[in-house]
């Protein structure tokens, strides 16, 4: 069997689940056909939401698969789920320099910015989902 | 967890960074540095991360605790051989790094350190 290149879920329970998710989402990337820069972009930012998953939602998992769209070429989606404390207030959350303890509060609009398409879902007590999405140009 | 090598060439310490980093590597790093800029009285620690792919935040985050952290001991921090896509992406994701020193590439680090580069012409 060949390995699928195009994605795969990954379960975020540890450090090093991270990194097996930068690993999944630069080949996903690479076989879309991004460039090199849109990889980095589309890693980094699947590093610092699989970091937000295991850290504020206490773990979950990552699904990375290949994203459709009428008559062009397909992207990566990647879809961060947990089933955490949930994040109160989203615009708060989404605010440059804010955290709720111990980091620079970068990650999540850092993130929003390195995508094209960043959806997030959240309910107080009922986990978090964010997903993103990356087109090739 | 895998840790990472530190190398000591005269009075720098050389590390460079060759494994895909996860938190727990980074956070031993920055307490190894420290403790051998103490027992060696190192002038200078390079940052070697040519091949290095992905530098997130917690990363990034690294190269500024371990300059600060290495003035205070009286040592001079320069990240070498970050390469244009991360330099890129880290300006994207908020990260500018203001206080950490950079070259291009190793020697260019060794020069701005003051170390003398062996088999380099003295120009
Ligand atoms: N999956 C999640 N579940 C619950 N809360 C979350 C989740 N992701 C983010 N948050 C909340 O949103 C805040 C902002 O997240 P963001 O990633 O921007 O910053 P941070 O993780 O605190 O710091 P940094 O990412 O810079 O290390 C977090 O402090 C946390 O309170
Ligand atoms: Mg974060």
């Amino acid at each position: 069997m060949t390995p699928d290149t195009t994605g795969g879920e990954i379960t975020i329970a540890s450090n090093d689940d991270v990194v097996r998710v930068r690993q999944l989402v630069r080949t996903a990337a690479a076989a879309a056909g991004l460039s090199l820069v849109d990889q980095t972009k589309i890693v980094t930012a699947a590093s610092e939401l699989a970091r937000n998953t295991l850290i504020h939602g206490g773990g979950g998992s990552a699904r990375v698969e290949s994203a459709a769209r009428a008559g062009r070429r397909p992207g990566v989606r990647i879809t961060f789920t947990d089933d955490g404390p949930g994040i109160p207030d989203v615009d708060q959350a989404l605010t440059e320099g804010w955290t709720s303890g111990g980091g620079l509060g970068l990650g999540l609009p850092g993130a929003r910015r390195l995508v094209d398409e960043f959806e997030l879902r959240t309910e107080p007590g009922a986990g978090t989902t964010v997903t993103v999405t990356k087109w090739p140009r | 967890m895998d840790r990472v090598p530190i190398l000591k060439i005269g009075a720098v310490l050389l590390v460079s960074i060759q494994i895909d980093l996860e938190d727990q590597t980074v956070l031993a790093l920055q307490e190894d540095l420290a403790d051998r800029i103490t027992r060696t009285g190192a002038r200078g620690v390079i940052i070697d991360i040519t091949a290095v792919d992905v530098v997130d935040s917690f990363i990034g985050r690294m190269f500024a605790t371990i300059a600060a952290m290495s003035r205070l001991m009286d040592a001079e921090t320069v990240v070498v051989g970050m390469r244009p896509a991360v330099a890129i992406t880290l300006v994207e994701l908020g990260l500018s790094l203001g206080g950490v020193r950079t070259a291009l590439d190793l020697e260019k680090g060794m020069r701005l350190l003051g170390v003398a580069v062996p088999g380099a012409d003295g120009r």
